[in-house]
């Protein structure tokens, strides 16, 4: 039988899952007989090469491109995880969300950070505005706001024995039964 | 710091007393004098009072009929109820706002006219209606409100509004009010003539307190306001806590939509009111009573103050009540400032505190400790209104009338597609089908019993009773027809709900407004089967962790209209196979974007003859 395909990305969010799901080592070792990997940052494939049985989201949706992203992988993926905060709740990024007084939230937002903002070293006074740059949504959205999620994966990050315990039970088709410090976050 | 506001502050401060709990009365009048109450006021008010001006901020902010930006001369406040909505109040509004020339929630420019909506103002039975300062002008109509606003124009004076005269004591000299009692069906119990005035006090004086709560207890009389806590236990609680004072309070505080039966009650039977209270006192071994009289019946103040000014020479309060030795008990009436909230009993009680109206914890119940931490009994207009009958006539008359849980007569507020909206007294049990044919509307399709936190219900359900074994009602009864879209009917309640929520706990003050977003994406035809389950969810976890009745009743319209209309909304909702969530509109969050990068999206927005954006071709 052909191994499960997998593929990962990582939207609006630090790459800290993924440097998780580094963490489980040499455990890779093992996964990679159990699955093949498609694209991922951790293999550098750019693009999807067939369909996949598994997605892996971190991060949530700040800009269109990661709405574009979020979009190839629900219509590549069978089944779609949201993996670590970003994803499940926006997270860091979704605190300009509170941003919400004016009439104009995201220009405020955005010249707080760039211009008026007492830390900010801009001497050409501008807010990037580049032609490749991505254009920003009015708000930072969970991936489940913008396409069907299956499962999500608490954690800011998870930790690595979270990742490795529900990604086999989810390829062996077993539940998953983590224990309590796993899932606790105090 | 302007001499006026100072002046101001320090008389009502001097006049009403420095004390915490006089807040809410002090802020009244520096309000009606001042027609705000800024961050000056706020100051000095808190420097009299010993307390934070934040403190002062926070009960300011709290109540609709209180603002820190002046108001004009004369507010007129809309009533919005969904009653008033669907009589025609926005017309209303169109043709005030063009006549004074500013929008809804503004202030004409020279400081006379305030525009505003407001919840149900209780006169859903002669909608549209509004408040204009205190005075209650119904049965609006486009032509009615634009006579209204050239009037105000000139004479600047709402009371020269009203023309003829309502019915009863809307006549009377000290209410003077174009408002309708629109009593339409006498019950046994309290519309009809063959009571004694007093003989109920006069019986319970010959009994001891334990005798009179017991009588209560065998009467099985249960609280009116919604709630349906038997009344007699209740009294039986807070006689046996522990306390140097103890309080009776009345809950005049009807604010759930659709509502006006105690308005009615205030009106016609205030003596009967007030002798119950009186009989509650005498049961309990209270010497204070508080009437807490919701703002939009300011009309009503002075008439309820002449009949307690009135009692007091007849001997019925104060001391050695009826000649009974050692038995003091007064009266004093705390008017609100627009809350819906505080109807609740314990919001009423921080309320009367001079804190915001937030609800308290509970245990301590209020019977336990209350207002002042001293144990409290508060009970709602109608249910003190039956206390005399019953001490008068007996507790097994009073039983045998009704069902076997729910003792006694009903009054029911009917309003909305019926042809005679009025109030109605009906013995417990009846069904609504039989309620529909006494009120004009057999073609009824939507019924709210209960008001929004009661149950919507259909057709299938109109053999139902309305008693408290199977639909308990405060009173509230709105009748929808036919041509009424449920999906409107239940997103303007959580509208109401979101609105009137104190904002302490998450799930009330969040979740709501998860849920009425969801309704509303649902109304825009793009709701799917995994909205319902959403619904439902999030419905059960408000109400399982709010912590009061607002929150663990607020779900109800959502509830009841999936149980009662589940067509409704199977027939809008539909499953998609895309994966991609219908409620996310990629061009609108970039909408924004694009005017500040001045460019389009090279992903989502394509050139003309390129072909449109689907998931297909993503990329």
């Amino acid at each position: 039988m052909e191994k499960p395909r997998i593929a990962t990305c990582s939207l609006a969010g630090c790459f800290g899952c993924h440097m998780s799901f580094l963490d489980i080592d040499e455990r890779f070792l093992e996964l990679i007989k159990l699955v093949d990997f498609d694209r991922s940052p951790i293999n550098d494939i750019k693009r999807f090469s067939q369909r996949c049985d598994i997605g892996l989201v971190e991060g949530g949706c700040c800009n269109e491109e990661n709405v574009q992203t979020l979009q190839k992988f629900r219509k590549n993926c069978d089944v779609l995880i949201s993996v670590g905060q970003c994803a499940i709740n926006g997270g860091v990024p979704a605190m300009r969300n509170a941003i919400m007084g004016g009439d104009d939230p995201l220009k405020d937002c955005l010249e707080e950070a760039y211009l008026t903002c007492p830390t900010s070293y801009n001497p050409a006074h501008e807010i990037p505005n580049d032609p490749a740059l991505p254009l920003l949504l009015d708000i930072v959205y969970p991936c489940h706001e913008v396409v069907k999620i299956d499962y999500a994966i608490p954690g800011c990050p998870p930790s690595a024995d979270t990742l490795w315990h529900t990604l086999v039970a989810l390829v062996k088709g077993e539940p998953t039964d983590l224990p309590y410090e796993l899932l606790k976050y105090d | 710091m302007s001499k006026e506001t100072s002046a101001v502050v320090k008389e009502a401060c001097q006049r009403i007393g420095r004390e915490r709990h006089n807040l809410l009365d002090i802020l009244l009048e520096i309000q009606e004098k001042l027609r705000c109450v800024d961050q000056e006021a706020m100051q000095l008010i808190g420097e009299e009072l010993s307390i934070s001006s934040v403190t002062v901020e926070g009960v300011v902010s709290f109540y609709a009929f209180l603002s820190q930006e002046p108001k004009g001369k004369v507010i007129i406040r809309l009533c919005d109820d969904i009653v008033d909505r669907f009589a025609g109040i926005e017309a209303v509004a169109e043709v005030l706002c063009e006549e004074f020339g500013i929008q809804m929630g503004e202030t004409t420019e020279d400081g006379k006219i305030s525009l505003e909506y407001t919840p149900c103002i209780g006169m859903c039975d002669q909608a549209p209606a509004a408040l204009v300062n205190d005075v209650v002008v119904t049965n609006l109509d486009v032509r009615s409100a634009r006579e209204m606003a050239k009037n105000l124009k000139k004479h600047l004076n709402p009371a020269k509004l009203v023309k003829k005269l309502g019915d009863g004591n809307n006549a009377n000299k000290w209410i003077k009010s174009m408002v309708q009692n629109n009593i339409l069906r006498r019950g046994e119990v309290i519309f009809n003539d063959e009571g004694t005035p007093e003989a109920g006090l006069k019986h319970a004086l010959t009994k001891t307190p334990k005798e009179v709560i017991k009588t209560i207890q065998k009467s099985y009389l249960k609280g009116r306001g919604g709630a349906g806590f038997p009344t007699g236990m209740k009294w039986n609680f807070a006689r046996a806590s522990e306390g140097a004072r103890r309080y009776i309070f009345c809950n005049a505080d009807e604010g759930e939509p659709g509502t006006f039966k105690d308005r009615v009650l205030l009106t016609e039977c205030p003596d009967l009111m007030f002798e119950g209270m009186t009989i509650a006192a005498y049961a309990v071994g209270s010497d204070s009573g508080i009437v807490y009289l919701r703002g939009e019946y300011t009309y009503l103040h002075q008439f309820l103050e002449k009949v307690l000014a009135e009692r007091r020479k007849q001997g019925l309060l104060g001391e050695n009540i009826c000649g009974k030795k050692g038995f003091h008990f007064d009266i004093r009436i705390q008017m609100g400032a627009g809350s819906y909230i505080c109807g609740e009993e314990t919001s009423l009680i921080s309320s009367c505190e001079g804190h915001r109206g937030n609800p308290k914890t509970r245990p301590p119940y209020p019977a336990q400790e209350g207002y002042l931490g001293a144990p409290t009994v508060v009970n709602n207009v109608e249910t003190l209104c039956r206390v005399p009958r019953i001490l008068e006539k007996g507790a097994e008359w009073f039983a045998s009338i009704g069902t076997k849980e729910s003792t006694g007569t009903k009054l029911l507020s009917v309003s909305g597609d019926c042809e005679s909206p009025g109030v109605y007294e009906v013995a417990w049990g009846i069904t609504v089908r039989e309620l529909l044919k006494m009120v004009g509307a057999e073609e009824a399709a939507i019924v709210v019993v209960g008001g929004p936190s009661g149950q919507l219900i259909g057709r299938t359900a109109f053999e139902r009773r309305i008693a408290f074994e199977d639909l308990p009602t405060g009173g509230s009864i709105v009748v929808f027809g036919i041509e009424r879209s449920v999906l409107e009917i239940v997103h303007y309640y959580m509208e109401f709900f979101i609105d009137e929520s104190c904002g302490y706990c998450t799930p009330c003050r969040v979740g709501n407004v998860l849920l009425k977003k969801r309704i509303e994406k649902i109304m825009d035809g793009l709701g799917e089967l995994e909205d319902i389950a959403y619904l439902k969810d999030l419905s059960k976890t408000v109400i399982m962790t709010s912590r009061c009745g607002l929150g663990i009743t607020a779900p109800n319209p959502i509830l009841s209209s999936l149980e009662h209309f589940p067509l409704v909304y199977s027939a809008i909702v539909k499953k998609r196979h895309d994966g991609l969530q219908q409620g996310f509109d990629i061009k609108r969050a970039l909408e924004k974007s694009r005017e500040i990068a001045k460019r389009r999206s090279r992903i989502y927005d394509r050139a003309y003859g390129e072909k449109p954006i689907s998931v297909e071709n993503i990329g």
